[in-house]
């Protein structure tokens, strides 16, 4: 009866998290009080085990269930990333969510389920994975915007974040349907070899626009303008350590799936997508750069600050290059451990038991808590791209991949948007070494957040010492996804 | 053969007209009940091109428990219907104009090129002696299998998501805790009292 479509071992970290996520459901649905505490640590650990499942992998690509699931280097690579990235940002909410009075096992739950889902995006191999995949991705993340419910700017969050997230899955489909009605076929790799056989002969009109369909639907998911409205409301109402979570693993994982579908179907088809590309990556950075100046909440800082990150890892995806790609696995490794610092940095921002959120609370912290000062200034020169930090390689890369490609005028926008957008991250550096002392914050309770903000800030201090492991690993994941 | 298209010419009829009702009825009541009759009629349409499996969960899912919820929602919410559809003839001619232009547009677009399958043909019908169910059970438990558990993934997720927003435990409300009542004894709760004649407790 079975066929060889059941070969459950290309999923087997996909099928571990998912037999955790029911059994810890199961445990925590019968023993609630205990399980609000110990759901967390757990939750981070499968992570950390379905990582450590994953790096010993064969990065030859194997297919599964029917060739909808593809396992190879490419998936491994930013599975791994992924894994790290939300187990990292997992780690920072126990602080907050005991604080706040809403420890409930949920939290961590709905993160693995949403997890579980960015893993599927990445292995999508059929128009059909790709838009389940997305959907376990987003449903949990939905839930989580609103899980402090008794607060009106969670529920509206919440409630934004499912209405226009709603409408991008509308597009995604329609773009879906489009390409199957034009091509035949859902499989990505029936996709590329049909696209191949034909040498170069024009795509179909209809085809053409899905995949433009399909590219919005994903921009969606990116926050890339001009499909953004949504990220500022949504990151600055949203309980902190889900906005953390939000602009880690998520972003990853919308990316990965993107250069899947751009670089394995529709290689052929450069030309096609590379204007849309283009269009998208300046009028992020653009808006990233310039709407962030005016603000005075540091979520709502850091939401525009990630349209403009999204919009330099898609100056990567425009180049259309094996070189382009990889920069933009590096760029995205990078900035998964920067934005997890700095949310850990915000979520250390805590007075007399409440919470602040307003950029000027941050006065004079040099002299209060020198070390988180420190750690926060790291943060802020990396995303502001200052040489000797890791953000400064990011960057570097993925110009470089520009230029190579032709597109020079690109890398100069992409360079004058950064020398808009680091004004406002060394304001904060100003504010925090040249301002009056406000007001100190509260002793750390716990010392896990602490724990993690050390590990990134090393990470993004060190890179420049040790960059091997990430840039050596990304480039055999762009080698992987171009087949060469 | 005259037969069969005169009963899907009905059948396409009732449903278009009951799907129009649908927004232009004024009592929302009214709006579900044609709802239901658009349901049943395309369930008609199913049975006529071979699909009777599909008719028959579309009846019993859509009819039997949606569109239920659906009239259940509707008479428990106080909700001014006449007031929500005041702005209706207002934004009537611009919408319309909206709805011709992208019509149009998307005629243009497809109009002007016949569709080509390239790949793969039409998937292929199910052989004879295998029945609709069985066909469907067997594509849902086989190639698709990987859909379908996530599917069911998702499913289960929106359950723990909706419980998660909603519920609330409410310490005032009286539970029944059998193991609670099992281990009861006497001692805890019983005292034994001499009463004597006349003088009460």
């Amino acid at each position: 009866m079975l066929g060889s479509g059941f070969d459950l071992s290309p999923a087997l970290p996909e099928a571990f998290l998912f037999v955790a996520g029911l059994a810890l459901l199961a445990v925590a649905a019968w023993r609630e009080r205990q399980a609000n505490g110990f759901t967390l640590p757990l939750v981070a650990l499968s992570f950390l085990v379905a990582a450590l499942l994953l790096l010993g992998r064969d990065p030859t690509p194997t297919l599964a269930f029917d060739g909808h699931f593809v396992a190879d280097g490419f998936a491994n690579f930013v599975k791994v990333l992924i894994l790290l990235a939300a187990a990292g940002s997992l780690l920072l909410a126990p602080a907050w969510l005991s604080d706040e009075g809403v420890e409930r096992f949920e939290f961590p739950l709905l993160a693995l389920f949403s997890t579980l889902g960015m893993a599927m995006m990445v292995s999508a191999n059929s128009l059909l994975a790709l838009y389940m995949a997305l959907e376990l991705h987003s449903l949990p993340l939905y839930v989580l915007a609103a899980f402090k419910r008794d607060e009106i700017r969670a529920t509206e969050a919440g409630l934004k974040y499912f209405v226009l997230g709603a409408l991008a899955s509308g597009l995604l489909l329609y773009g879906c349907s489009l390409v199957y009605g034009f091509t035949g076929t859902l499989r990505f790799d029936v996709l590329a070899s049909t696209f191949a056989g034909k040498g170069g002969a024009v795509l179909p009109l209809g085809a053409i626009v899905g995949l433009v369909f399909v590219v919005a639907g994903l921009a969606f998911k990116l926050a890339a303008v001009p499909f953004h409205m949504w990220t500022p409301d949504v990151y600055e109402g949203a309980p902190t350590p889900v906005t953390a979570f939000l602009t880690a693993a998520p972003k990853l994982a919308a990316f990965a799936l993107l250069l899947r579908l751009l670089f394995q179907p529709f290689a052929t088809y450069v030309d096609e997508w590379q204007q849309v590309v283009i269009l998208v990556a300046v009028a992020s950075m653009l808006l990233g750069a310039f709407a962030a100046i005016g603000q005075s909440n540091i979520k709502r800082l850091m939401a525009y600050s990630s349209i403009g990150h999204v919009g330099y890892a898609l100056v990567g995806v425009a180049a259309g290059t094996g070189e382009g790609v990889h920069a933009v696995l590096v760029y995205l490794g990078i900035y998964l451990v920067m934005s997890i610092g700095t949310f850990g940095c915000i979520l250390m921002m805590r007075r007399q038991g409440r919470y602040v959120e307003a950029i000027q609370d941050l006065a004079g912290l040099s002299r209060s808590r020198p070390l988180m000062a420190l750690a926060l200034a790291l943060f802020m020169f990396s995303l502001a791209g200052i040489p000797p930090l890791a953000g400064f390689f990011g960057k570097l890369y993925v110009f470089l991949a520009a230029i190579r490609a032709d597109l020079v005028w690109l890398a100069v926008v992409g360079v004058l948007t950064s020398v808009i957008g680091a004004f406002y991250y060394l304001r904060i550096v100003k504010i925090m070494y040249f301002d009056e002392p406000a007001e100190s914050f509260d002793p750390l309770p716990r010392p896990g957040l602490g724990l993690v903000v050390a590990a990134t800030a090393v990470l993004v201090a060190g890179f420049p010492l040790l960059p091997g492991p990430l840039v050596e690993s990304a480039q055999a994941a762009a080698r992987s996804l171009l087949g060469s | 053969m005259t037969i069969a298209l005169f009963v899907f010419y009905v059948f396409a009829l009732v449903t278009t007209a009951s799907a129009v009702m649908v927004i232009a009825a004024r009592n929302p009541v009214h709006s579900v009940l044609f709802l239901i009759l658009a349901f049943v009629s395309s369930a008609g349409l199913f049975v006529l091109l071979g699909a009777e499996f599909l008719a028959m969960v579309l009846v019993v899912v859509y009819v039997g428990a949606v569109a239920v919820l659906f009239l259940f929602v509707v008479m428990m919410l106080d909700i001014d219907f006449v007031q929500l559809r005041e702005g209706f003839l207002q934004y009537l001619p611009v919408g319309a104009l909206v709805g011709l232009v992208l019509l149009v547009e998307l005629a243009l677009v497809f109009g002007t090129q016949a569709v080509e399958t390239a790949a793969v043909d039409m998937p292929p019908t199910a052989p004879p002696g295998v029945t609709n169910t069985e066909a469907l059970g067997s594509l849902l438990y086989t190639r698709y299998f990987y859909l379908f558990q996530t599917a069911g993934a998702i499913l289960l997720v929106a359950i723990v998501g909706a419980i998660t927003l909603t519920l609330r435990h409410r310490p005032d409300a009286k539970r029944q805790d059998i193991s609670r009542q099992v281990h009861r004894r006497p001692s805890d709760t019983l005292e034994v009292r001499k009463v004597r004649p006349r003088s009460g407790i």
